[in-house]
Parts: structure tokens; sequence; C-alpha cells
């Protein structure tokens, strides 16, 4: 199993998991607050659509583009 | 069938930023205008919304500093959505030449009352961190801005109140002060504004409106990266090119902290899909300034088709083949800073005024446009 941090919280995920499922199962399932104040989520899952957008070790990266790796940090606000 | 009189003095085709100027503006003057829009989109949908001086002739830098004046006028009261800010232009200078040209610009602008300045090397570090080190300075333009131009479009249109109709129809024909509607509908007013960019060429073939083809990128949210918008002196080289393709580093801090990355230019194409291979030239060109951009998150490209006239100077002034018919087309990449002076500039000449600059360079008879486009004689109304 591999343990990611997210938003401060620690979270234990099986191998292979992708950063988005890991926000489904620790999380809200949100990836981010929009310019709006909305909480937005993965949409397409295949890396177009931009929605999944999340801060990763300090940098934006797509959710599900994304494995979890040990020690991962997972930011999903503001 | 028989014209229908709009209920309206003046009809505008074209609802985007220079289209929307000139109906608040003749509404402003107490005119009723009916806008006319197919939806397609044309560079205001997909432009930066630089509001820029330039300076390539007289005529360019006497339209675009009145316009900006106009614009900062327009500021206080523009609404949230139309992200006005008045950031300012940095020029980037990559060497002594090109320091040299910041200096000419410098004195240029200056003798216009524009307010200028010249950084150094290390003013230039300080104001903008995430330049490459060894850019030599940079021109600074104070009252240059950005806005989000579809929204700037909105707004005008809005103010004008019950002078302004908006209707989503498409016209497929122009003659005078005629129009025809893809519903064979023929709509008459005083006067028909063509205001629709690009797309102004399928409805008067005589216009020499040619189409440059640009890409466009934006990041992911980054505040504070960059602070003014950032374009280099070799810009205007790029600017001026006519044939092939070429690339300059133009980068705009948008107000929710992306960063909004141009530009391209390629002629004679109205194929818009994004090509990798220019969208690589410009990005690298961009890395060349901004070496931190390598480690962003890049969400959407796009291209657009900007309008260009031979001269570079949008055409602004009646038809001289077809009475009614009036112009505000081939504005190329300078249709949002332009807008609100290239709106003055036609209402004065409807209007029969003497307009504060001379109007003459833009006038649409300086190019040999045909007498008359007569429809043919079943569709004549």
């Amino acid at each position: 199993m591999i343990d990611v941090h997210l938003d401060g919280r620690p979270l234990r995920v099986a191998p292979g998991t992708t950063v988005a499922a890991a926000l489904c199962l620790g999380g809200d399932g949100s990836s981010r607050t929009s310019v709006g104040g909305q909480r937005r989520a993965p949409f397409c899952g295949m890396g177009v659509c931009q929605e999944c957008r999340v801060e990763i070790d300090g940098q934006r990266r797509l959710a599900c583009q994304t494995l979890c790796q040990p020690g991962m940090r997972v930011e999903t606000r503001p | 069938m028989s014209p229908a009189q709009a209920r309206a003095d003046v009809i505008v085709v074209g609802a985007g930023i220079v289209g929307s100027a000139c109906a608040h503006e003749l509404a402003r003057r107490g005119l009723d205008v009916l806008v006319l829009d197919d939806r397609r989109g044309g560079a205001t949908a997909v432009g930066m919304g630089h509001l820029v001086a330039m300076d390539d002739n007289p005529a360019e830098l006497a339209l675009s500093a009145w316009s900006l004046e106009l614009w900062r006028h327009l500021a206080p009261d523009l609404d949230d959505a139309s992200a006005y800010r008045n950031c300012g232009t940095l020029w980037l200078a990559a060497d002594d030449v090109e320091m040299a040209a910041a200096d000419a610009k410098r004195a240029t602008l200056a003798a216009h009352g524009l307010d200028c300045q010249l950084l150094g090397a290390r003013a230039l570090a300080t104001a903008e961190p995430a330049l490459r080190d060894g850019l030599h300075g940079a021109l600074r333009v104070a009252g240059d801005g950005i806005l989000y131009a579809p929204n700037a479009a909105e707004w005008l249109l809005a103010k004008g109140g019950a002078r302004i109709i908006r209707h989503a129809a498409q016209v497929v024909q122009v003659c005078g002060n005629l129009v025809r509607l893809a519903d064979e509908r023929w709509l008459r007013a005083d006067a028909v504004v063509l205001a629709n960019g690009i797309h102004a060429a399928d409805l008067c073939p005589d216009l020499p409106l040619r189409p440059k083809k640009g890409h466009l990128l934006i990041t992911d949210r980054y505040p504070g990266r960059i602070h003014h918008q950032l374009v280099e002196l070799g810009y205007v080289t790029s600017a001026h090119a006519s044939e092939g393709t070429s690339v300059a580093f133009n980068a705009q801090p948008r107000p929710t902290g992306q960063i909004f990355l141009g530009s391209s230019r390629q002629f004679d194409t109205l194929d818009r899909r994004v090509e990798g291979p220019v969208l690589a030239r410009m990005l690298r060109r961009a890395l060349d300034y901004l070496p931190g951009l390598a480690g962003l998150n890049a969400i959407r490209s796009w291209t657009g088709f900007r309008a260009a006239s031979p001269d570079g100077l949008p055409l602004l002034g009646p038809h001289p083949g077809q009475p009614g018919l009036w112009l505000a087309v081939g504005h190329e990449g300078l249709g949002v800073t332009t807008a609100p002076a290239s709106a003055r500039l036609l209402a004065a000449q409807l209007f029969d005024e003497r307009p504060p600059i001379d109007p003459t360079p833009y006038q649409p008879q300086r190019f040999p446009l045909a007498q008359s486009a007569v429809p043919a004689q079943e569709a004549r109304p």
C-alpha cells in the first residue's frame, strides 16, 4: 500500500491508484476551487478536459494522469 | 419581396468589439441600432485583449493612443467581467540594437504625450524577476492594459440600453443600406455598418482583407509570476512580415493568475486547427524569455484569424461604391485597442462632423473598391 497526504490528512491507497481516484477515496472528490469559488472535480478521466488540475508536491498536475507515489502531498484548496 | 424598414436607424453587422463599440457610440448619440451577429465568432472571441499603443506609422499611433484614452475613461464603469487592468506593457530588448529601438520608440511615444520610460537591465530584473538573465532592458508604456474583450463587447452593447437591439441572424448579402438575412428577408436602415471582421469579405469580396492566423495558449493559475504584458521588440518585425510564418514572444498576466501566451502569424489559411510545429516554435520563443514556463501546466491552446488590410490600418468610413454602406473592418490584431476610437471616427463621418484626428488615413476609398454589388435581378429587393 502507498501512503499519501490529501489536504494534510493521511490516506492509504493501493499501488496503481491515480490521484483522481484518491480524491474520491479520501476527500470530497474535488481537485480544486474555480475562480468563481466552485469546487471542481475530475470529468473526462483521460487528460483532456483539464478539470482535475490539482497541486501535487508544489506543482500543478492533472489528477487523472498521475499515479499516487509514496509520501506524495496533494492539495485541493483553496 | 420588398425590404422591411428595420426598427432602427442603423444596422450594425457584427457584435465583436468593433461592432459593439460602433453600436454603443451610435446609441450614445441618440440613434436606434439593430446589431446582427451570426455567432460564428471572430477575432474578439479568441484574441488576447491587449490594449497597446502601436506606432508603426503616425496614423496607427494617432488611432491607438486616442483609443487607449477612451478606454481609460470607460474603465471605471466597466464591469468586473470585462477584467480591465492597467498593467502596462514592457517592450523587451534582448541586445543593444533592440535597446536602441526601445529608445526610438520611447521618443516617438513621448512626443505623442504617452507616459513611458526606459528600464535598464537591473530595473527590468526587479520589475519582472521571472525573465531570463541577460536582457538589456525594456521600454515601459504605462497607459497600456488588458481586458477580456468578449465581455467588454457585451458591456458596450448593454450600456446602449433600449437603443440597441440584438438579433442572432446571419447576413448573407449587403447592398448599400440593405441587408439580406439567411431567411431571405431584406432589411433597410438609414445606414448599414459592416463590422464583422474577416467575415466582411464574404459580403463584400472587393474588401482587401487577408486572414492572418494566430496561435494562443493559456496556463493554469500561477498568480504573481509576471506583472506587465511582456512583448519582445522583435514582435514588430514579426507583425510586419507579409509572407511565411513568424512567431514572437508575448505574455500576459490574466487577473485569474493565468499566463496567456502568443504570438504567431501565418498567411492565407483558414484552417482552425492548432498546428503542433507552429505552437512549438511559439513556446520555444516564450521559453527564451521566461524559462520558468517549462514547469507550468498549459490548459488550452487555440487559434484565431486577424483581418489584415494591406497597409495595416483599418477601413473606417463610407464604402465609396455603395451609398449607405459603412465599413469598420480590417483591424488586424489591434481591434480591441482601437475599437472605441474607430467607433468615434465612424460616427463622426456618419454625422458629417470633423473628428479629433484626421480620418483620411483610415478611409476605405484609399483602396480600389467596386462601385456596386447590385443583387441579381431575381434577388433584387
